[in-house]
């Protein structure tokens, strides 16, 4: 009898530790910290790493997102607008269900966001089914745009104009003539290291894949050691640029080391240590002091902290959200249709999507940064 | 979804990269085998896979860090301070990295595993909350840090003591640089695990152990404490994840809360391999772990490193189910 009790108890405690470690990960946090909750009428929400190993990098987006929320209830009482946090850690495994539960949702108008390629592939054709319009400020695949989804929209250049970009800041301005491009398999770094790879052509003496949450990087340094190039290429995420940075300097690997927006956080340097200094970091972001208007001076001063990556872009795709709200949009057929006519001046750069939801090229810039005394510095863009 | 995977046996580029992948490989896997120690000793006297290894040596790495913060020390400091600075560091380092290890996996055994050995509860239980404080434990650092990776304070830098190069003997194999840390690493394992294996053979709480081991009921009948006994084994094997953490710390240079679950498993993957229950075969298996992972990874490219290593794990148990060593702590010397 005690046997089969206790038999039984197992069985339910197996169960439950199963249920719940696969229904562990989406966190859907609703509501903003300033809005009063509850009584919008309307909602938007942002979706990207708000915890997991790059939260770094959403962050700002988030803030930026908070910010723009504010400023339009400061101005717009009646027709205030509540923000959805949806927090998809920066991959695709929580993606669809956090979609299906944003559609689900007909409060929610828009999504700025996915801010990663991987969870916006992984998700696209949810939103696309419930017609929910998704403006990203970070996902730079290029092949997001082709894929079919009206729906789909992003405020900044793709790797389709950051990899030639970086491929010609290599061979022009850095003069290297060897370059070993290593790419840590994601959607992201693998559609940007195709990109770099075809700008750099010849000049590739070796590539290499490391894989997400990797710690230990000796095989790869090996490689690269042995190719011993001029400047080595890495697309891909903080998390691991920063320990194979490191991990290359102690190797006594000498290469510049060239990063993407993947690595434009302060988590990278923490994780390189003083191996991040002297890297060079490009990104289709804008710094925070260079976006026009106050935006700047607001986020510091709401946040107290510098605009981070990719803030500028987030705080324009919100705001054309919020434009719509503001123009009397009430459902998400006429937002679509609002995004799609959208042609006004943004923060970070003159926002007006064409036919696939791509910022026209003439606008797209992009920046390269230094790392110089454990900060991220603005240098010249790319021409 | 597509899916796209390249496999090309490059034994060339393994040749090549020989050397610096065999020093690589002893490096890594002697990390390896001090946490194996860990999840070895705890089976052969328990026969539990304490899944709540690979947090212990998480909080050790924690430890050393916020020590070294406490003197001063944190990452990005810039110069390397003197030896005598850096040896006393370490020392303190080790010490308090040991010590909270330590610490941890008694607390683990007290609240975790001794409540349900009073109950005589079915292994299943064991293993589920062995999973359940690993979790927990884990979860709880990554709340307490915010998931923000913390830095290592560049307390060793690495110099090359020893430059082999095959090519002077004719072979077409790229040099290799050893440097003081890589030679530090594989040392402090190796005493370590001297150590261990003294202690467990030549004194009487050793002896102790082996009985537990062996028959813990007739050990309680001959007079030994088992409750102690077990103490006992579970702070050794803390004490060896105290100095895997520093290690750790030195070698890759940055932690964050998650670090230790893949670790603990190819850990205890190691242990499985030289012979679960084994001292010897846990040394063994991760110095052969490193050195296979590492191996595989020149052949057949990063991506496949860890299905290389778990490929090995699985034909190896094929032709020999008790691992490489086989023998266990309580049936014969460990």
């Amino acid at each position: 009898m005690r046997r089969t009790l206790v038999r039984t108890l197992t069985g339910v405690a197996v169960a439950a530790v199963l249920i719940g470690t696969a229904a562990c990960a989406p966190s859907d946090k609703s509501g903003d910290n300033d809005a009063a909750s509850g009584t919008c009428t309307y909602k938007i929400a942002m979706m990207g790493p708000i915890t997991g190993d790059n939260a770094g990098l959403g962050k700002p987006i988030l803030q930026a997102v908070q910010l723009a929320v504010e400023q339009h209830k400061a101005k717009n009482a009646d027709k205030c607008v509540e923000l959805v946090q949806s927090d998809d850690k920066g991959t695709e495994d929580a993606a669809p269900g956090l979609a299906q539960q944003l559609v689900a949702d007909q409060k929610v108008l828009g999504v700025v966001g996915p801010a990663f390629s991987g969870p916006t592939s992984a998700s696209g054709d949810i939103f696309q089914a419930g017609n929910l319009p998704i403006i990203s400020a970070s996902a730079t695949r290029p092949d997001l745009a082709d894929r079919g989804w009206t729906v789909f929209h992003r405020t900044l250049g793709n790797d389709a104009s950051q990899g030639p970009a970086v491929a010609k800041f290599i061979k022009d301005s850095l003069k290297a003539t060897k370059v070993f491009v290593i790419d840590d398999k994601s959607d992201y770094g693998t559609g940007l290291a195709e990109q770099a790879t075809a700008g750099l052509g010849s000049a590739v003496i070796g590539s290499e894949s490391i894989q997400q949450k990797q710690t230990d990087f000796s095989a790869v340094v090996a490689k690269v050691k042995t190719a011993a190039p001029d400047a080595i290429f890495f697309a891909g995420y903080y998390a691991e640029g920063g320990p194979l940075a490191a991990q290359l300097k102690s190797a006594g690997v000498d290469a510049q080391f060239i990063g993407p927006d993947g690595i434009k956080d302060q988590g990278f340097i923490t994780g390189a240590a003083d191996a991040a200094e002297g890297s060079i970091i490009t990104c289709p972001c804008i710094p925070a002091e260079k976006a026009t208007g106050t935006f700047a001076a607001d986020y510091k001063a709401k946040f107290g902290e510098e605009a981070g990556t990719y803030a500028a872009e987030a705080f324009d795709a919100a705001n054309v959200f919020l434009a719509g709200v503001t123009s009397g949009v009430t459902d998400r057929a006429k937002m679509l249709e609002f995004i799609t006519a959208y042609d006004q001046p943004g923060v970070s750069k003159h926002i007006k999507f064409d036919d696939k939801g791509e910022i026209d090229k003439s606008v797209i810039v992009i920046w390269t940064y230094d790392v110089k005394g454990g900060a991220i510095v603005a240098r010249e863009p790319i021409q | 979804m597509k899916i796209s995977a390249s496999m090309t046996a490059d034994f060339g580029d393994l040749w090549h990269n020989l050397a610096d992948l065999t020093v690589s490989g002893l490096t890594q896997g002697s990390i390896y085998a001090l946490i194996a120690l860990g999840y070895t000793l705890v089976y052969g006297v328990l026969q539990l896979i304490n899944f709540a290894h690979s947090e212990v040596f998480l909080v050790g790495t924690y430890s050393s860090i916020i020590l070294w913060g406490w003197f001063g020390f944190s990452s990005g400091a810039g110069a390397v301070p003197a030896l005598g600075t850096v040896i006393v560091m370490l020392l303190l380092g080790t010490l308090m990295a040991s010590a909270v290890s330590g610490g941890t996996a008694l607390l683990i055994e007290r609240i975790a595993y001794r409540p349900l050995r009073r109950k005589n509860a079915p292994r299943l239980i064991f293993l589920i909350t062995a999973i359940g404080a690993s979790v927990a434990i884990s979860e709880l650092v990554g709340v307490l840090t915010e998931r923000k990776p913390w830095g290592v304070p560049a307390l060793v830098r690495p110099s090359v003591q020893w430059h082999i190069d095959p090519r002077d003997i004719g072979l077409d194999i790229q040099p290799v640089d050893i440097t003081n840390l890589q030679i530090g690493i594989v040392l402090v394992t190796i005493v370590m695990w001297y150590a261990l294996d003294t202690f467990l053979n030549k004194t009487k709480f050793g002896l102790g152990i082996r009985s537990v081991a062996q028959d813990e009921d007739t050990a309680a009948l001959m007079g030994v404490n088992k409750d102690r006994v077990i103490m006992l084994t579970f702070l050794l094997g803390g004490l060896a994840a105290g100095v895997a953490a520093v290690l750790y710390n030195l070698k890759i240079g940055t932690i964050t809360f998650n670090i230790g679950f893949l670790l603990g498993i190819k850990a205890f993957t190691a242990a499985v391999l030289g012979g679960i229950g084994n001292l010897r075969g846990a040394l063994l298996g991760g110095l052969a772990l490193g050195l296979v992972e590492n191996w595989g990874a020149g052949m057949f490219g990063n991506s496949w490193m860890n299905v290389v290593a778990f490929v090995v794990l699985v034909i190896v148990l094929m032709f020999r189910p008790t691992g490489l060593l086989g023998e266990s702590l309580g049936r014969a010397r460990a």
